[in-house]
């Protein structure tokens, strides 16, 4: 993936940093792995502590608090702890795709972090076709996940990893149509471009495209309230019903990695990346990223889970139409006033969004055949 | 036009839980912070009167559980037997406060401690002197008005932190 790199690399002359920096082919990429395996976990972490403290004050309770300053330990007390526990496999389980679930369902999130830059041209790997890839290789999270479910014997575990594809099958749609809005604004696949182009934060030009991406990525990542699949105060975990210790550490990771990954891909799509005024770039990275991450968990402590078929129709009826429309609209612009006025097309793409959304809440109704209270 | 329907409903729920992030949560941190029981709280104990127990056994008539045990001799001096054992298996006692509605002599309280628990079976069984009042074991105003009075007021997590977010 790294030679790809190479090859685009006299199309672009204008790098803040040297594709290979700090120094070295190997150099670079044993860098550039050590630091996002490190970002990762510590992000994760962080994620836990965030989700866990700011829904507890949302739900007017403290959350965590006795482990170490403010709680801040609970993640790694609670890590140590899974850790030490037993792990049992199921005796009829497929023992070789129950062990290799976590690790096929880990290791596409954290290769979604190579081409996410981190600074202009601060990154793993700036492949020309950045979030092509991305997408690809978010989708082969679901593979570890139905292998979970299918490897664990037990007919809860698929049934959850079941619906958890057909959630992740219908929401990659609307994902990939809002991303293609931000791919014509910026003309170009490479994140590390997409950010470049960024004068002025995609948010901005894509407003109705960053709702729909919001909402396809929760629902893609199981996030509440599309997380119906594993909901935890319902069914026991869905898929990792079956999974303890180390291997539920994993898909544990996971979720909140893939939650990272999302908000990564956000900020860096919609919210400008590492661009911004003062700080450093990296550290205006993280502060999108925990800003995108506290949306989700404000969401989350907000919005009542969705049952199977709201989340399906939510998907077809009411993501996928509006990004088509979205992606017309946007070819539309980028064709006709390709130098438009920046904020004349940011007021008629907020408006476009205001009229689209209430048109289609109008056609849209949840629970079909249902008497409205 | 309902616009609950259109998103607004969405925005609104957003707006509540942000609310409730700034404010101050409504809990009370139990070992460090405690709130004051009721006044008429059930305690996880039982206070016997030595001098007021005729040895009746009225109270060991009203246990559901059977949980106490009732010696006297069978000398009826002063209008009272002398009370030779007194037991009661707190372990048994579900807290219903039968025992202290049905003492004709007010001579059974309830008590107004709770985090009572032991650690051996053993120890949940009190005889006599056990049983008598001491500043460890105040007694509840359950069924005794006139020890409520005494008792502090019953401080509400409500209140407290209602006068907290002011």
């Amino acid at each position: 993936m790294v030679t790809l790199n190479y090859s685009i690399e006299g199309l672009l002359p204008m790098k803040g940093l040297p594709p290979d920096w700090p120094g070295g082919y190997w150099w670079h990429w044993l860098f550039f792995t050590v630091v996002l395996i490190a970002f990762v976990l510590v992000m994760v972490l962080g994620a836990i502590y965030i989700e866990r403290r700011g829904m507890g004050r949302m739900q007017s309770r403290l959350g965590p608090n006795r482990t170490g300053p403010f709680g801040l330990l609970q993640a790694v007390a609670d890590a140590v702890k899974v850790l030490l526990k037993e792990n049992i496999v199921p005796a009829k389980a497929d023992k070789i795709v129950h062990w290799l679930a976590p690790i096929i369902a880990f290791a596409p999130v954290m290769m979604i972090f190579a081409v996410v830059p981190f600074q202009d041209g601060a990154l793993l790997a700036d492949l020309n076709i950045g979030i092509l890839y991305i997408v690809a290789v978010s989708s082969i999270a679901t593979v570890g996940v139905f292998m979970a479910g299918w490897g664990s014997s037990n007919k809860y575990s698929l049934l959850g990893a079941m619906r958890n594809v057909a959630a992740v099958v219908s929401y990659e749609i609307p994902l990939v149509l809002s991303v293609i809005g931000v791919v014509l604004v910026a003309g170009s696949l490479s994140l590390n471009d997409i950010v470049l182009a960024q004068d002025i934060p995609f948010i901005l030009f894509q407003p109705l495209g960053f709702l729909l991406f919001f909402a396809a990525g929760c629902a893609e990542i199981n996030r509440a309230p599309f997380d119906l699949m594993e909901a935890d105060s319902e069914l026991v975990a869905g898929f990792h019903t079956e999974y303890s210790g180390m291997k539920f550490a994993m898909f544990y990771l996971v979720e909140y990695a893939e939650a990272i990954a999302i908000s990564a891909i956000i900020a860096t799509l919609f919210l400008g990346g590492w661009r911004g005024p003062l700080l450093p770039p990296w550290l205006w990275l993280i502060v999108k990223i925990v800003i995108v991450f506290f949306v989700m968990v404000w969401t989350r402590a907000t919005l009542p889970r969705v049952r199977i078929d709201q989340l399906m129709a939510l998907a077809w009826k009411f993501l996928f139409p509006l990004a088509l429309i979205n992606l017309f609209i946007t070819a539309v612009q980028v064709l006709v006033w390709p130098d438009g006025l920046p904020w004349a097309l940011i007021f008629l793409n907020i408006a476009v969004m205001l009229v689209l959304v209430i048109l289609w809440s109008k056609l849209f109704r949840l629970g079909w055949g249902r008497l409205e209270v | 036009m309902k616009f609950e329907r259109f998103g607004t409903g969405i925005i609104k729920g957003l707006m509540v839980t942000l609310v409730h992030l700034v404010r101050h949560p409504t809990v009370n941190q139990y070992p460090e912070q405690r709130l004051n029981m009721s006044r008429r709280i059930r305690g996880n104990e039982l206070i016997w009167s030595r001098e007021r127990c005729t040895g009746c056994g009225t109270c060991a008539k009203a246990c559901p559980q059977g949980a106490i045990e009732l010696v006297t001799s069978t000398v009826f001096k002063d209008n009272k037997y002398n009370v030779e054992t007194y037991r009661v298996d707190t372990g048994y006692c579900i807290q219903c406060g039968l025992c202290v509605e049905a003492c004709p002599f007010d001579a059974v309280f309830m008590g107004y401690s709770y985090e009572r628990a032991k650690y051996r079976r053993n120890d949940l069984v009190q005889t006599n002197d056990e049983l008598l009042e001491s500043p460890a074991r105040p007694v509840s105003g359950y069924f005794h008005p006139e020890i409520a009075k005494g008792l502090p007021d019953q401080t509400l997590l409500v209140e407290k932190i209602v006068e907290k977010r002011k």
